[in-house]
């Protein structure tokens, strides 16, 4: 496995690793919004339950859970070092700075927006994951996690860091989707364009979908 | 002293193959003792400098500029040319050596120019080996274009930036031996002085230009790739940074300088536009394919030149030379556009400039091509243009943005003005057929020499001796040369000769230093530039030479007293880099002019208004000067003229016409 | 009567490597017709003329091909103009009584020499590990003995239209050099002849890169942005694929 070792030493191969767990966890953020999408069936939680059950007790759905951190914390590790070391490639700073003559901001600002989503990640998996594994809140039954998502949502504040994490994302994939694609070396004159058009229509929905959730339970739109 | 050219013996086309097959040869252990200086990383020096150490030799390579690649070879547009003949349109070894010889206006050898001719051919493999990615068609075969001067299509070309593409090509081979440890590399290094230990050339003395500090550095042999001077004019398309400063060292340490006056005024370039000019830049012969070049036929005529009827234009070149029309060589369409402009009829803000036209065959030879592609009947002035345009785009699209962001003119809507200006120095070191000076040990490659373009060189012709000189001459010339001198130990630079060029150059830094004048060395250039192209520019008589000559020994003489140079002799000093360049070219100016006084004909780019045919053209005077002019430094403004004469077996000498 | 534009310039000033630098201030009247570069030969001359030392900068062929020319203008490689060098930007693209910035390219792997002067050679060891194709003289066939399509012919030469003059690196908030390194690798990697060694190529010449202290991609665009040849974002595409690929076979 020696051979592997460039994925950890050199330049590209760094990025290659944040283009390929960019990906994986794309994938992943496709079923959860999936999952999540049935609370909108708006039958008081119950397809959304059933579907909840599932994954949390599907053996296979549970090892793949294992590699999904994984996977977030090879991107997380790995994006911040390259943050780190990438910001180091220019002591002196130009005086006047005009970046966004050449590039987008979002596209400058990946390592910020990726730290806003840890942020916001620390404090979702609290309020759900960690609950839903390791208290026996939820497994013994006393509550769904349909109706832990009601009470937690009751709090303003929390659905503004939702919403606000959820923005963080629309930009983060809005450069991370297509760029994942150019970093695993795909360029071509037809399919490009159409990688780019799916990243830009998934980084607007599937956002959005997430931060209508705290939204429309807040607001009591579903109950 | 007599000047031995070594032609070898024998019959013409066989000269170079005898050559190379009874040539003496350095063994490859040997070749691992023997270094080789390289100075210059153009065409000729990155290609002699890749080929000799791929054989074996140790070299060591030096530029001015901050790397190998941006030596001005990149600045070549048009193309270059080889006697392929893959249009089947007639083209020959023979055909390229014959128009390379009458382009020259019969003043250069035969036996270099065969040579040349010969070897075209290897460069455009050796070159596509590289990767360098010439222009195709669609079939993958190589495309080819026409150039000035010649009848058949043999110009290779990447779009238009052919320089570039081989200078990139010659370039990656020299960083690849680089790389490999068998060159080494001193970049931002300029030569100060050769150094001759009894009296053989074994070494230099280079300043770092970062440091300050001077270095030696000891050669069997020196080989000075360092291009052509006509930065000595101020405004030229060269590069800012192009001098004369090594070769001149040569010259003052024994090596003859030959033909200086022989200098190229090529016919399209963009007119100077004002004061604060500090160059011209060049529009590739190429777009002569293209355009056609006019004046307005009433005197002074100042209408927008799309609004000038057809019949009141003058396409003089086609008047004058049906044969050739608009693809002469450059020497003539240069001297037809200032004969128009002195006469009045010149064009533009200064009346200094002529159109080059490209709307006629836009439309009737590209756009009528495109229409029938496409089937369009009858199509109207404004879908031929359309069309048309689109393929003048992919053929000339760089140096019509060019023309564009330099002049904020649309070349595609309205003609080109254009104007001749300084471009390239026939003229250079005495160098044999082995391409060494009289100096022994001390070669010039390139245009540094003055060997195979007589007294005009043809378009596409410069690219082709800057690789024919570092990728297949030198490697066997200078083989022959070494494989006498393998006993030879590499010397250490202490030797008192070391010592001596190394206090000369400290001393002469320090002279600079120590003026403290008034005037900026810019200042001084403009004004030697001025006298230059007034006076040994593209017409030049006797009295106005003479008057030059005693103007810029009195410029010279106000250089010495009164230039401010800024800062000190230690560190990074720009100015001080350029003093020493404009100081030597002071002294070359002076040559170029004792050398243009001396030469009481015309021919080529050397033009004698005493001497022209009444209908204008260049007068040789094959009796009396068909020998190359090689001018031995004695002190000071004082030479010796040494005739090499020419000798022409194979040609049969005429009046050049282009009719 | 000849129009002039007067420019405030503020200019980065530094004696060596070693001396902080600074910004200094200067007028100078211009003509709208003179290049950038022509605007600083009138500044020069001013401070020559006062007894001031000039402000050094690097410059050769004045025509955009040698790629010497080298400042960031309002924070901008080669200025505001797309696909331009700093000698082809000309003053005309500037109003009477702006204020234009002018600093060196700043990246660790261009150390500042003097004022606006950096030290490239990092690129030139890039290709020197391997942006070549060995080939020695005297060993190529016949040139159309090689049918290479035009297309690939093309895709070759807009890639080689690279005039290694950095402005890619002082573009990147990164610093990185692949925009740079993908020219060549996909210039030589598209070409017949450049493929016996592709694999080795791409991974020396990535190394070396990684060596001189550039920095990674992140694909924000700016290098090809600001090219002034117009080299496209996609060469990068091709040297990470060459790149990957190498490596899974274990280059």
């Amino acid at each position: 496995m020696k051979f592997l070792s460039f994925l950890f030493t050199s330049s590209i191969g760094r990025k290659l690793v944040m283009g390929a767990t960019g990906l994986f966890l794309v994938s992943f953020l496709l079923v959860h919004c999936g999952i999540n999408a049935c609370v909108f069936v708006n039958d008081g939680g119950e397809t959304f339950n059933a579907a909840a059950d599932f994954m949390s007790e599907n053996f296979f759905i549970r090892v793949a859970e294992i590699g999904l951190f994984l996977g977030l914390l090879w991107h997380v590790f790995q994006g911040l070092y390259l943050w780190l070391t990438n910001s180091k490639k220019r002591k002196a700073k130009y005086d006047k700075a005009s970046g966004n003559e050449n590039s987008k901001w979002y596209s400058r600002s990946m390592g910020l927006l990726g730290t806003l989503i840890l942020i916001f990640l620390v404090l979702h998996l609290k309020h759900f994951w960690v609950v839903s594994r390791f208290t026996d809140h939820i497994t013994s039954g006393d509550e769904t996690l349909f109706q832990e998502m009601i009470e937690v949502f009751e709090n303003p504040w929390v659905v503004l860091i939702y919403v606000l994490g959820c923005i963080s994302l629309a930009y983060h994939l809005l450069h991370g989707f297509w760029s994942a694609f150019h970093t695993l070396g795909i360029d071509h004159k037809t399919y490009t364009p159409i990688i780019k058009s799916i990243g830009t229509a998934f980084s607007i929905v599937i956002p959005l979908i997430f931060a209508l959730m705290p939204i429309a339970m807040h607001l009591g739109w579903i109950s | 002293m007599s000047l031995d050219s070594k032609i070898p013996k024998g019959d013409l086309a066989n000269k170079w193959t005898e050559y190379k097959s009874s040539v003496p040869l350095v063994n490859p252990a040997n070749k691992r003792n023997m270094e080789v200086i390289v100075v210059g990383t153009g065409l000729a020096g990155a290609s002699a400098a890749s080929t000799l150490a791929e054989l074996g030799y140790k070299v060591k390579a030096f530029c001015f500029q901050d790397s190998p690649r941006r030596a001005h070879s990149i600045a070549a547009q048009g193309g270059i040319n080889a006697a392929k003949n893959y249009q089947n349109d007639g083209d020959s070894t023979y055909r390229l050596f014959y128009d390379t010889i009458k382009g020259g206006d019969y003043r250069s050898r035969e036996g270099n120019v065969h040579r040349l001719a010969e070897v075209s051919t290897n460069i455009i493999d050796q070159c596509v080996a590289q990767g360098v990615p010439f222009a195709r068609e669609y079939g993958g075969t190589l495309s080819n274009r026409s150039f000035g001067g010649v009848q058949v299509q043999r110009t290779f070309y990447a779009a238009g930036q052919t320089g570039q593409q081989l200078l990139l090509g010659a370039y990656s081979a020299l960083e690849r031996q680089i790389g490999l440890g068998n060159v080494e590399m001193f970049a931002r290094h300029e030569m100060l002085d050769v150094v001759k230990i009894d009296g053989v050339a074994r070494g230099i003395i280079a300043k770092n230009l970062i440091t300050g500090e001077l270095e030696r550095h000891f050669g069997h042999a020196v080989v000075l790739c360092t291009g052509g001077y006509g930065n000595v004019f101020y405004l030229s398309t060269n590069a800012m940074g192009s001098n004369v400063t090594a070769a001149w060292k040569a010259h003052k340490q024994g090596a003859m300088m030959a033909n200086p006056c022989f200098t190229q005024i090529h016919p399209t370039c963009i007119p100077v536009s004002g004061a604060h000019q500090s160059k011209l830049t060049l529009m590739s012969e190429s777009l002569r394919n293209d355009g056609r070049i006019w004046v307005p036929k009433k005197e002074g005529d100042d209408r927008n030149p799309n609004d000038i009827p057809e019949d009141e234009r003058d396409y003089y070149l086609e008047r004058r030379y049906p044969a050739f029309g608009n693809l002469v060589p450059r020497d003539v369409a240069s001297r037809a556009a200032k004969e128009r402009c002195d006469a009045g009829f010149g064009v533009g803000p200064s009346k200094m400039a002529v159109y080059l036209d490209f709307k006629y065959n836009l439309m009737n030879k590209y756009g009528k091509a495109e229409a029938t592609k496409k089937g369009i009947a009858n199509p109207d002035e404004d879908t031929l243009i359309a069309l048309g345009k689109d393929v003048i785009k992919e053929k000339y699209g760089n140096l019509f943005d060019m023309y564009k962001q330099i002049t904020d003119e649309n070349p595609y809507e309205t003609p080109m003005r254009i104007y001749p200006a300084v471009h390239y120095t026939m003229g250079g070191l005495w160098v044999d057929y082995e391409l060494q000076t009289n100096v022994p040990g001390l070669y010039a490659l390139g245009e540094a020499n003055f060997s195979d373009h007589g007294a005009n060189r043809l378009g596409a012709s410069a690219l082709m001796q800057g690789l024919a000189d570092g990728y297949f001459v030198i490697p066997y010339t200078l083989g022959s040369y070494l494989s006498k001198d393998i006993r030879t130990a590499s010397m250490p630079t202490d030797h008192e000769s070391f010592d001596k060029a190394e206090k000369e150059v400290a001393a002469r830094i320090e002279k600079l230093m120590s003026i403290k004048g008034t005037k900026s060395v810019e200042s001084f250039h403009r004004r030697l530039g001025l006298i230059m192209w007034n006076k040994c520019g593209m017409a030049r008589n006797a009295p106005d030479l003479k008057d030059a000559i005693a103007e810029i020994k009195a410029l010279r003489a106000e250089f010495w007293s009164d230039v401010r140079i800024p800062g000190t002799d230690k560190g990074y000093n720009p100015e001080l880099d350029k003093a020493g360049r404009v100081a030597d070219f002071l002294e070359l100016g002076e040559l170029m002019c004792v050398d243009a006084l001396s030469r009481e004909e015309s021919c080529g780019g050397h033009f004698r208004e005493e001497f022209q045919t009444p209908e204008g053209e260049a007068k040789r005077d094959d009796d009396n000067y068909m020998y190359v002019a090689s001018w031995e430094s004695k002190a000071e403004g004082e030479w010796e003229l040494h005739k090499e004469n020419l000798e022409y077996e194979n040609v049969k000498i005429a009046q050049r016409s282009y009719k | 009567m000849e129009k002039v534009l007067n420019i405030n310039l503020k200019v980065w000033r530094q004696a060596n490597p070693e001396v902080a630098g600074r910004f200094e201030e200067y007028k100078v009247e211009t003509s709208p017709d003179s290049s950038f570069l022509e605007m600083f030969d009138v500044l020069n001359e001013q401070l020559i003329n006062s007894g001031q030392e000039p402000v050094a900068f690097d410059h050769d062929c004045r025509e955009g091909i040698c790629g010497m020319c080298s400042m960031v203008i309002n924070g901008r490689p080669h200025g505001p103009k797309k696909a331009v060098t700093t000698c082809q930007l000309h003053m005309r693209s500037f109003n009477d009584g702006d204020t234009v910035v002018v600093e060196p390219w700043r990246a660790d792997a261009f150390p500042v020499i003097k004022d606006l002067t950096v030290n490239r050679s990092s690129f030139d060891k890039i290709i020197a590990s391997g942006g070549y194709i060995s080939v020695n003289t005297g060993n190529a066939v016949d040139a159309n003995s090689m049918l290479i399509p035009k297309d690939d012919a093309d895709t070759a030469f807009e890639a080689a239209t690279c005039i290694g003059c950095g402005a890619c690196v002082s573009a990147c908030k990164n610093a990185s050099a692949m925009l740079f390194v993908g020219a060549k690798v996909t210039q030589l990697a598209t070409l017949p002849q450049g493929k016996a060694e592709r694999e080795k190529r791409v991974v020396a010449m990535v190394n070396a890169m990684d060596a001189e202290g550039f920095g990674a991609c992140s694909n924000t665009g700016a290098c090809a942005a600001e090219c002034p040849k117009g080299i496209p974002l996609s060469v990068i595409a091709t040297l990470n694929k060459e790149y990957t690929k190498a490596k899974m076979k274990g280059f």
